[in-house]
């Protein structure tokens, strides 16, 4: 290519690009590939991808559309983006699933190949949209990829099918020529992927190239470069919020000295903390699959009454069914840790969609005074810290806690930099050994803490017997007297309370006083903190806290609001902490913003809510 | 688990709590105890291996009575509760107690799981027929017509025999004894403790509160002998008051009744009891026989239990892994260096 032939290129902070395609073309290796470059080239990445809403729709239609979303910057990727910049569109259903999330003015690349009548019907265009204004607002790339592919491995041994399979790798290659990316790291992982499947390697590998060259051959009039962000030095590699969480038990119990139980049912999208642990019995992991939700959580109670470090995971309508058993756990005081993946409600609702409206059931879903402790997870890298989190305060405060990720966070994935265990903090559970004590009371409680001690079955001297009913203060018999129950109800909800003594303090982001501070938890951190930090590039005068302990709350909570003339609550939901803290703190100005959409925020309609709130 | 000669020597007496039995005075529930804390001191288990644990009825306040570990749990939940502790240890002796309520209605679904499972757990089911705690309603195994709160005109639904469910959810061990018979009940205790296995065992239990005749045939009047027998593996299955009943299997393989003696009957004649076949038909019959009432270990077989095949699919995983340890698993994939 001569010099007058360059194409201009835009630097540029952030891009967004989404692969779309038929369920079966492979976008999310196709995503996956790409991510991995940009990480390794020195971006910081963040992604999503974006399963077909039905299972086995039919082919070429809308609802068999599946996708993965990539936020590629030198800095501030916290979310996977709003809009595309650039959309990969591998057929006319994936277009029309797609479009509306492209911004005016981005790349659009299309398999024209598919764009036949037929084709345009299944997926419901009235005309073909490659010929009625596309091209007026957005740049589109019009590759006879289908034909190309074809091309391109005509010399080698493999069927028409096969040869079509690679589609995948002519987008991603049009997708490396315009953001100026070495193909080296895919080739090298198709090698290794296919090293016993020669062919196979060396087909994707020459259609990768074929749609890099052909990029480079049709005069794009623009590409793009991003600059390195500035991680911090280390190692890294990619994890999602799953198996983030997962990792993070596993570190816990190594920390504590206890093997790890997990009893679990399947549920999406929760399904793959069970089957990660299920896979690290090669860690001396006891990983369930129970018979039902609550059988996995009776079982974690038991594992605990025997000692281990034990945990269950689910979603919401298996919360609903574990509730009696966890308040078995209020009550017994066993450590267990219940993982929580939120997705779109009531009843069976919006499985594979992420929502934030667990928050009421888990914090007062159960009969009786039954406090609870709650954390939330925020990012899916940050899984791993506060499912290590979770697991420490159960052990050490003898309680169960709930962590609530969701679906975005279980799926969605982020570089993350692979941590030292010896840099997490200690875990001291509260195990009693044999001949420690002279008498062992199960509800005698450690001074100043509230907490009782763990005597493990199969200890010698300490037999007991704990239950559900009310049991009398220090030696745990049945007791129906009426001042005692009142005096444990309190212990418990003291012993919840004490747990503050052992968290962060809550930080703002942003000037710690002022009009408005936007609070969030969970997974719509990276929206929040975008939104946030846009508008104060804007000029404006706004803050954020994120909340990471939903129960207890950080102990400084109320003087944190006590700074700010008004408190915006952003959740996707319709206000359970907006309502939650106006019970906790009723003295403020609280107003909410809430979706409940079964997908995140967007940037722009919080900034939008947050300018409003700043008005009136 | 592990039973070791220099075990203290127990009597009943070491395994009783201390505190007050609440049960009515004449339940069933009160002999059985004593058999099970006579049979726990012959065991040969140190005390503190034992976990005793029980779901909600008048039967599941059994562990309060028990000076072992042991849950009090929730309704129907007894069966998952023990197979979490036998899991995370299956070093310790696990009894979970229950009743027809507890275990066949609203903990149906884990009570036919852990015997699939084949969990080394030992079930006691305590069948009265009825239930206690609240009061006076109909069970799963209440007889069909019969009259309670909840059915004043009479039930209309069939109940369960649980040694049919048991032996058809594909039980190893079950074995059937009655309050009132110590001595059997307190041999097929130590019969199930060393079934390695879920081990099924149904005690008749009477309620002298809501359901007291229910087994009057079985344990009153000159005739209660002809009412049931008593199996042993090895032995002819002859019974009655005067030892001249017998089992035979008739053309159709279905179990019947004769009179040795009648008909040309012999001793040779009768069906002699192998609870270690393999094959569970036989066993499934003699559960399900109502008359006579079959008392006994009616089935116990090994196979491999659950908790053995975790623990040795975790061993051979192990060596066969690629990651040895957590910093192994959190370094794999595709990892690079930021400077
Ligand atoms: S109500 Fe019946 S089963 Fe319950 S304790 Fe009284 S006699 Fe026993």
């Amino acid at each position: 290519m001569s010099d007058n032939q360059k194409p201009i290129v835009e630097e540029r902070e952030h891009v967004v690009i989404k692969f779309a395609g038929d369920s079966g073309d492979g976008m999310q290796f196709t995503g996956i590939r790409f991510s991995e470059t940009s990480a390794m080239m020195g971006n910081e990445v963040s992604t999503f991808p974006d399963y077909p809403a039905e299972i086995r729709a039919p082919k070429g239609t809308v609802g068999g559309v599946s996708g993965f979303q990539i936020h590629i910057g030198s800095s501030d990727v916290i979310t996977p983006g709003d809009e595309a910049d650039v959309l990969v569109a591998l057929n006319p259903a994936a277009l029309k699933a797609n479009l509306r999330w492209v911004k005016k003015g981005g790349t659009i690349i299309v398999d024209v190949d598919t764009f036949t009548p037929k084709n345009l019907e299944k997926a419901g265009w009235d005309t073909d949209p490659l010929h009625n204004g596309l091209t007026h607002e957005h740049q589109l790339i019009a590759a006879p990829i289908t034909s190309l592919t074809k091309e391109a491995v005509k010399d080698l041994n493999v069927d028409h099918a096969t040869a079509l399979q690679s589609r995948n790798m002519f987008a991603l290659g049009i997708v490396y020529w315009l953001f100026h990316r070495d193909l080296k790291f895919t080739e090298e992982y198709l090698e290794k992927k296919f090293k016993n499947k020669h062919e196979i390697a060396e087909l994707n590998r020459l259609v990768l190239n074929a749609g890099y060259n052909y990029a480079m051959n049709i005069q794009l009039s623009r590409t793009y470069v991003i600059k390195q962000a500035k991680l911090e030095p280390g190692k890294y590699r990619y994890i999602n919020g799953n198996t983030a969480t997962a990792w993070g038990l596993l570190a816990a119990a190594e920390k504590a000295g206890l093997q790890l139980f997990l009893g679990s049912y399947p549920i999406t999208p929760a399904s793959e903390i069970l089957q990660e642990m299920e896979a690290r019995r090669d860690l001396d992991v006891i990983a369930f699959q129970a018979e039902d939700e609550i059988a996995g959580i009776v079982s974690t109670i038991g594992a605990s009454f025997a000692g281990k470090l034990a945990a269950t995971s689910t979603s919401g309508p298996g919360l609903a069914l574990k509730s009696e058993a966890l308040n078995l756990a209020v009550m017994l005081e066993l450590p267990i840790v219940v993982i929580d993946v939120q997705r779109g409600g009531p009843s069976t609702g919006l499985p594979t969609k992420p929502e934030q409206s667990d928050l009421l059931q888990v914090l007062w879903g159960r009969n009786g005074e039954s406090p609870i402790v709650v954390l939330a997870a925020s990012t899916p890298d940050n899984c791993f810290y506060y499912a290590y989190l979770s697991a420490k305060i159960a052990l050490e405060h003898m309680t169960p806690v709930v962590l609530l990720t969701d679906g975005y966070l279980a799926n969605g994935s982020k570089p993350w930099k692979i941590p030292n265990l010896d840099t997490l903090p200690h875990i001291k559970p509260n195990i009693i050994k044999a001949g420690e004590l002279k008498e062992y009371q199960p509800y005698e409680r450690i001074p100043g803490t509230f907490v009782r001690r763990w005597a493990i079955a199969g200890t010698p001297g300490y037999e007991h017997v704990i239950g559900g009913l009310e049991k009398e203060a220090v030696t745990g018999h049945v007791s129906y007297d009426p001042e005692n129950h009142e005096h444990m109800v309190i212990e418990r909800e003291n012993k919840v309370k004490e747990v503050q003594k052992d968290i962060p303090l809550l930080e703002v982001d942003g000037d710690s006083e002022g009009d408005l501070l936007v609070i969030g938890w969970g997974s719509s951190y990276g929206h929040i903190v975008t939104a946030v930090h846009e508008l104060r590039n804007e000029g404006y005068k706004v803050s954020h806290a994120h909340f990471h302990f939903i129960n207890p709350l950080p102990s400084n909570t109320e003087e944190v609001f006590s700074k700010f003339n008004k408190i915006l609550v952003a959740e996707m939901n319709r206000g359970q902490f907006f309502r939650y803290l106006r019970s906790e703190y009723p003295q403020f100005d609280y107003r909410k913003h809430t979706k409940v959409q079964g997908i995140p925020f967007t940037v722009s309609e919080l900034k939008e809510a947050i300018k409003k709130n700043l008005e009136d | 688990m592990a039973t070791t000669s220099n075990t203290p020597k127990y009597t009943f007496k070491d395994f009783h709590s201390g505190q007050q039995v609440r049960w009515c005075p004449g339940c069933g529930d009160i002999a059985i105890l004593r058999a099970v804390q006579t049979a726990f001191a012959k065991m040969g288990i140190p005390k503190e291996k034992f976990v005793v644990v029980s779901g909600i009825g008048c039967s599941s306040r059994f562990p309060y009575y028990m000076a072992t570990y042991g849950i009090h749990s929730i309704h129907g939940r007894a069966g998952a509760l023990a197979t979490g502790i036998k899991l995370a240890n299956p070093d310790l002796s696990v009894w979970q107690v229950t009743g027809d309520g507890d275990a066949l209605a609203i903990g149906g679904n884990h009570f036919i799981h852990e015997i699939r499972r084949n969990i080394d757990v030992n079930i006691l089911l305590f069948n009265n027929k009825i239930y206690g705690l609240t009061k006076g309603q109909y069970s799963p195994t209440t007889p069909k017509g019969f009259k309670t709160k909840t059915s004043p005109y009479g039930t209309i639904e069939d109940p369960f025999n649980p040694g049919e469910l048991a032996i058809g959810s594909g039980a190893t061990f079950f074995a059937r004894s009655i309050y009132s018979n110590m001595n059997l009940s307190v041999d097929i205790l130590l019969e199930a403790q060393k079934h390695k296995g879920t081990s099924v065992v149904e005690f008749l239990q009477t309620c002298v509160i809501f359901n007291k005749n229910a087994y009057d045939y079985l344990t009153k009047g000159p005739d209660k002998e002809n009412n049931f027998i008593i199996v042993k593996h090895g032995e002819p299955m002859i019974f009655g008051k005067n030892k001249d009943m017998g089992l035979i299997l008739d053309e159709n393989s279905n179990i019947k009744v004769v009179k040795i003696g009648e008909n040309g009957i012999t001793e040779k004649d009768i069906l002699v009891h192998d609870a270690h076949r393999p094959d569970p038909i036989l066993h499934y019959q003699l559960a399900a026989l109502q008359h006579p009432v079959v008392f006994g270990v009616i089935r116990s077989v090994r196979k491999e239990t659950y908790d053995e095949a975790l623990y040795r699919q975790i061993e051979e995983v192990k060596q066969a892994s690629k990651y040895h340890s957590l910093e192994e698993l959190l370094n794999s994939g595709n990892t690079w260096e930021v400077k």
